[in-house]
């Protein structure tokens, strides 16, 4: 038999011709490694929801391997002394041995738990940025709409995780979430009873909640996840206004290697976070709760925090029954209204939203530059109001535990909210407004008359004046400078900002260079900006 | 590699010979990313090769790298060898989870810095602008896509034979129900079974004996067991009657102040429950009529029960009566009495239905 020489060096070449041949890969693959990514801290924030999102898959599957699903009643005999002999159900019982009876079964649940809050905290956040920046508008309502249901669809992922343990504050949990079910007019009775195959508890509902939370829930979540970073992929990245920046381009780093090496490494440092919160904070430490007796509950039991702001709403809302009094009488009970009605606007508003805004502007353009929140006073004030109005539901879901700590009537904090959730956000948007033109205006001026240097002038005839360093050349207009034009983007108001100081030096302990001499006298005579500094930059405006 | 810095305009260029060996191999990078619409407008090395600052970062990233080899290490002789099964005390076990999360964390941490450093100081710093193609509408493409769809519903004919897409139609709606129906019917369940959501464990089946309040552990409950002022949660004796199998059964035994008690009478009379009580003993329902969670914050001196979950509050001495708070309706009040051997029995069911509110309540 013949040996032929085996070259080991040309393998991959061989084997990616190979590849080539049979899939016609190389061009695709050319232009997934050439795509441009702008840069921004802020676009990292729904990668945080990504990132976590991994992490709830993989400790998720992890748990699912020692978690029962059943209501079946067993006696405790696991390692958790305090709760040895006392009857309970095989789910509340396969909970505890993941706390204490499987080995780093405690580490995972933990992560798996903070990971969901995290999750959740970061699809808010994004959202918020999203929000208050103009990313949602045309082309990309469609992600803004998946992004919105994103959220609703990881508040029942998280709901149904809550209620799988059947532990004491699950169970309360589960027990709020029937009695809302049973408040649906005409049809409320019947859908609670379907959905928990009875009378509440019965024994059917851990079952569904865990198939629920395992298959279907998530499943949806990585078809909208998915289209989601399609779309983003798809119709490219918005990018703040800058030099060189327009609404037909790209301005940023190719995906690879340096831009796939920051994800990657970010990846890693989400997931280390979760790992420390998951190992050293404790969260949810359902052997205290007990399990789930129909008669027993601890004050100050609050939801997760997602959750919070419908429980504020719930406790603020009002006790207005209406009565129907046809035959026997027919009833809409008050948790009615902020458990089902007030969630359903929630959708309905923000859904619509870009709709509405472009509609009431008549825009039909698209944007890929974003919009500084500064520059359309209206909707970050809208925004600013849907916060408040959130911040107040949150809080006051927690309404007990500050009037416990703070030693505060709780009738008076229930008034509070009442009265804050009509008035804190009226407020909110005309402090909004307000701040969103001052903080304008300033720009404006620094770009008409210059950066204000600190240093005063006296002048002959005895008055004092600020001497500005202009930010744009002679134009030999009257006060010796042309205006520059607004465009939208970060104004430099610091004379260090425009390098008239040298940077700061470097290195931990001791210097690594050679400091960098400071102007003798800044500002006087006014100082020329740096020439480099005009140079097409990442947005990152000193070094 | 030396800094690249060009601002000309792709367009109206001549695609390069990639296989020219003069080129360097950045030269093909730039031409592929041109033919991408990318201009790579600036390319500059953050360190030089060789320099002292390449081998300083160098030498950072490679010692995350070995802090997170240590840290997973650790985690791993944790994992193995650290006693971790729990004991009642303050035992070393209690530091089983947070090492491990600590040691986990730290790892990833440690790779995770380490590649951000790698990503963000030892590569070239680089700006590049990709076209969008913003405003580029194919038009051709719309019409031709546009006329094809047409043309396949001409090619159907469904216009021409109506009659075939209204018996598809006809023949594909019940085929849409079929598929919900096994998940409809599976799940539906009659609320109204044997009257369950107006009946609790205390209702007495036809001509039988009183049902006896008793505690959690079963034992039955005298009127010396409760103390002037205080409160007992009761269930009803029967099997199961202690468990969530009667979720809406568990019920707050009180026991009154002479002036409460009097006044909680005259309360009750109002209202036609006059025989409810027995002497200064009251019972109501555990479970709130908000959203049932269960009623339980007693307050001795103002005589109000509050529950925990969204703060309503009962004057149960006007007939559990929602004096604040989120819920509309009275707790009921279950009529009792003492048996013959001295324990408290219930004289019927509540009257009144239990728990949450619903639509057809009457």
């Amino acid at each position: 038999m013949k040996r032929r020489k085996f070259d080991l060096a040309a393998t991959p070449g061989k084997a990616a011709v190979g590849v080539d041949d049979r899939f016609q890969v190389a061009t695709p693959l050319r232009k997934l490694l050439n795509k441009v990514f702008p840069d921004h801290w802020s676009f990292l924030l729904g990668e945080i929801a990504l990132f976590s999102f991994v992490v709830l898959l993989l400790t998720g599957v992890f748990l699912t391997l020692f978690y029962e699903p059943a209501m079946t009643e067993v006696v405790y005999d696991g390692s958790y002394a305090p709760l040895q002999g006392t009857p309970m159900s095989a789910a509340y019982a396969s909970s505890l041995d993941l706390s204490f009876d499987v080995r780093g079964g405690l580490v995972m649940r933990q992560m798996h738990h903070w990971a969901a809050l995290l999750f959740m905290a970061a699809i808010v956040v994004h959202m918020l940025r999203v929000f208050f920046t103009g990313a949602f508008r045309k082309p990309r309502e469609t992600n803004w709409i998946i992004g919105s249901l994103l959220f609703w669809v990881g508040f029942l992922a998280g709901f149904t995780g809550y209620g799988l343990p059947d532990d004491g504050l699950s169970g309360t949990g589960l027990r709020i979430a029937s009695a809302i079910m049973l408040s649906i007019p005409v049809i409320g009775s019947w859908v609670t009873s379907s959905i928990f195959g009875g009378e509440f508890p019965g024994v059917m509902i851990i079952s569904r909640m865990f198939i629920a939370h395992v298959l279907l829930i998530p499943g949806l979540l990585v078809a909208l996840i998915s289209v989601h970073l399609g779309l983003v992929f798809k119709q490219k990245h918005t990018q703040w206004p800058g030099p060189g920046r327009t609404n037909g381009n790209v301005v940023g780093e190719r995906m690879f290697p340096r831009y796939a090496l920051k994800q990657g490494g970010f990846f890693m440092v989400v997931f280390g976070v979760i790992a420390l919160m998951g190992g050293l904070f404790q969260i949810n430490p359902i052997w205290l709760f007990g399990p789930y007796e129909a008669w027993v509950v601890s004050a100050a039991s609050q939801p997760d925090w997602y959750v919070m702001f419908l429980d504020g709403s719930t406790r603020l809302m009002p006790a207005w029954e209406i009565n129907i009094p046809l035959g026997d009488g027919y009833v809409i009970p008050p948790l009615f209204w902020p458990t089902v009605v007030l969630p359903g606007i929630l959708v309905g508003l923000s859904t619509m939203y870009p709709f509405l805004e472009a509609r009431h502007l008549k825009d039909r353009k698209s944007h890929n530059l974003l919009q500084r929140p500064r520059d359309v006073p209206a909707r970050t004030a809208v925004g600013a109001m849907a916060v408040a109005f959130y911040l107040v539901l949150t809080l006051s879901g927690a309404n007990d535990v500050i009037a416990d700590k703070f030693q505060i009537s709780l009738n008076a904090m229930t008034w509070a909210g009442r009265i804050g959730l009509l008035l804190v956000p009226p407020i909110a948007y005309y402090v909004t407004y307000r701040l969103c033109l001052g903080l304008q205006q300033h720009d404006r001026e620094v770009l008409a008359h210059g950066v204000e240097t600190g240093i005063i002038r006296r002048l002959p005839d005895g008055r004092f004046v600020e001497v500005h360093q202009p930010l744009s050349a002679s134009n030999g207009h009257a006060d010796g400078h042309g205006e520059l034009e607004y465009v939208g983007w970060v104004v430099p108001k610091k004379m260090n900002r425009l390098g008239a100081l040298g940077p700061a030096i470097r290195g931990f302990f001791y210097p690594i260079e050679k400091p960098v001499e400071a102007p003798v006298s800044p500002g006087h005579p006014p100082v020329e900006a740096r020439p480099e500094r005009e140079e097409i930059g990442s947005g990152e405006s000193r070094r | 590699m030396s800094t690249h810095t060009e601002h000309q305009a792709p367009q109206g260029r001549e695609p390069l010979d990639v296989n020219d060996p003069k080129l360097t191999r950045f030269d093909i990078v730039r031409e592929g990313a041109r033919r991408d619409d990318i201009e790579i407008v600036h390319y500059e090395p953050q360190v030089l090769p060789g320099t002292k600052a390449e081998r300083r970062l160098a030498r950072v990233v490679a010692g995350l790298f070995l802090i997170t080899g240590l840290a997973a290490t650790a985690f791993l002789a944790i994992y193995i060898w650290w006693p971790w099964q729990y004991e009642p005390g303050r035992g070393g076990d209690k530091f089983y989870t947070p090492l491990l999360g600590f040691t986990l964390g730290v790892a990833l941490l440690a790779v995770g810095f380490g590649i951000l450093t790698w990503g963000k100081k030892l590569l070239p710093k680089e700006v590049s602008i990709q076209d969008r193609h913003e405003g580029v509408v194919d038009a051709d493409g719309r019409t031709i896509t546009g006329q094809t769809m047409l043309y396949l519903a001409d090619e159907l004919g469904v216009k021409r034979r109506p009659l075939l897409g209204i018996s598809l139609l006809a023949g594909l709606a019940p085929v849409g129900a079929v598929l919900a129906a096994p998940l409809v019917g599976g799940l539906i369940s009659q609320p109204h079974k044997n009257n369950q959501m107006f009946t609790t464990g205390f209702a007495t089946a036809e001509g039988g004996e009183p049902i006896r309040l008793v505690r959690e552990d079963g034992r039955p409950v005298r009127p010396a067991d409760v103390s002037v002022g205080g409160q007992l949660t009761v269930f009803p004796g029967i099997e199961h009657g202690v468990s969530n199998r009667h979720a809406d059964s568990p019920t707050l035994l009180i026991h009154l102040r002479d002036s409460d008690a009097q006044e909680s009478r005259r309360a009750n009379e109002r209202i036609g429950h006059g025989d409810y009580m027995w002497g200064n003993y009251a019972a109501f329902s555990k479970v709130c009529t908000h959203a049932g969670c269960p009623a339980s914050l007693y307050e001795q001196q103002t005589n109000r029960l509050l529950c925990p979950c969204h703060q309503s509050q009962f004057k149960i001495t006007d007939n559990a009566r929602p004096v604040f708070g989120p819920a509309s309706r009275r707790l009921p009040q279950l009529p009792i009495e003492v048996d013959s051997e001295g324990f408290f029995v219930a004289k019927s069911d509540y009257t009144e239905t239990v728990g949450p509110d619903f639509w057809e309540r009457p």
